[in-house]
């Protein structure tokens, strides 16, 4: 019980933590204080996810959110400015409609089985034929790893295609690796051209 | 507050090739943790059938490792490590991995990514296999994707 009880506070502490960055951040209009701020909420995010036991997720989360994608953010900032500039609309139509949307979400989540239900539909399923065979059918340990890769292998098909598609966008709209060496190449050789007229 | 926020507020004019180079201490500290987080990345791809973890984990950390001997190295550093002309190979190759497990058991007389048949003794034996060459493939794949995505940012100038 008293395990129970230091989860609670500790979600709770992590909780308040995230609401309290959020709001700043959204305050806030230096974009590399918010790009850092940004990381450090992934990595409480990150031990959201630890609390909830979903530590593939946390990994993930951790990695992604907090290392590389801030990374990338401070790359972009090199490409613009450092300061956001002030919204020309009235900021108070945008604050109506996250409100707005936030209600609608919380109201949704009403319906949801509660958090951690043994009896939630989601559970009932295929979830059963999954803890108690898959050592039998595939022989893994970690049964995460059984439905992700074995059962579930063509959703993880897809999403690694996702994955691809997505750098195969990120090369030919921002001018990736093969752009940047064509023009190397083209300043390389008019440069040896300069050399010989001279 | 207000001397926190203006002490980060400096502008980041060139923030890929930051101070981080001229900086001994996160150099020194830094060079000393990329081979560990390598390590962690390949322990991640490979225990993932006994513990949390497996492909897209594994190939995000070890981005996450190259991306920062570039930060501290400079991005040529590891142009010359890692070239564009390996990152786009391997891209693809990662997805064919897997899409060829996927054929190779279709091959054998089973369905697509049925990887049961890829060991004619033990059905067991042939998911291990096939688990093992799929998440390999995953871990290809997001690594290069990551490193190819941060050469697509890193490598822009502002005109």
């Amino acid at each position: 019980m008293g395990e129970q009880a230091i989860g609670a506070a500790v979600e709770a502490i992590l909780f308040v933590f995230l609401i309290v960055l959020a709001l700043y951040i959204a305050r806030l209009r230096s974009l590399f204080a918010a790009a850092m701020l940004f990381g450090i909420f992934s990595l409480l995010a990150a031990g959201m996810q630890t609390m909830m036991d979903a530590v593939d997720v946390a990994f993930t989360e951790a990695a992604v959110g907090a290392g590389i994608s801030t990374v990338l953010f401070l790359g972009a900032l090199g490409l613009t400015t450092s300061e956001e500039t002030r919204p020309l609309h009235h900021r108070i139509t945008g604050l109506l409609v996250v409100t707005a949307t936030g209600c609608l979400l919380a109201y949704g989540t009403l319906d949801m089985p509660a958090y951690g239900d043994p009896n939630a539909p989601i559970h009932q399923h295929v979830a059963p034929h999954y803890l108690e065979d898959s050592t039998a059918e595939i022989g893994i340990p970690n049964v995460v790893t059984s439905v992700l890769a074995s059962y579930r292998g063509y959703d993880t098909f897809g999403e690694t295609t996702v994955v691809l598609t997505a750098a195969v966008g990120a090369i030919l709209l921002l001018g990736g690796s093969v752009a940047t060496r064509s023009r190397e190449e083209e300043d390389e050789t008019s440069g040896s051209d300069g050399e010989g007229a001279s | 507050m207000s001397d926190a926020t203006e002490s980060i507020e400096t502008p980041p004019s060139t923030p890929i090739k930051m101070r981080v180079r001229e900086t001994l201490v996160l150099r020194v500290v830094g060079k000393a943790l990329v081979p560990f987080i390598l390590l962690f990345a390949l322990y991640v791809q490979f225990h993932g059938d006994y513990g949390p973890g497996g492909g897209f984990q594994a190939g995000v950390i070890f981005a996450a490792g190259l991306i920062l001997h570039a930060l501290i190295f400079g991005l040529d550093a590891l142009r010359d490590a890692v070239k564009p002309v390996v990152v786009e190979i391997g891209i693809a190759f990662g997805a064919l991995l897997y899409g060829g497990v996927g054929l190779v058991s279709m091959l054998q007389g089973g369905e697509f990514l049925h990887y049961g048949v890829l060991d004619s003794h033990d059905p067991a034996h042939g998911q291990h296999l096939g688990i093992l060459l799929v998440e390999l493939g995953v871990g290809i794949t997001v690594t290069f994707v990551m490193i190819a995505i941060f050469y697509a940012f890193a490598g822009r100038s502002r005109q």
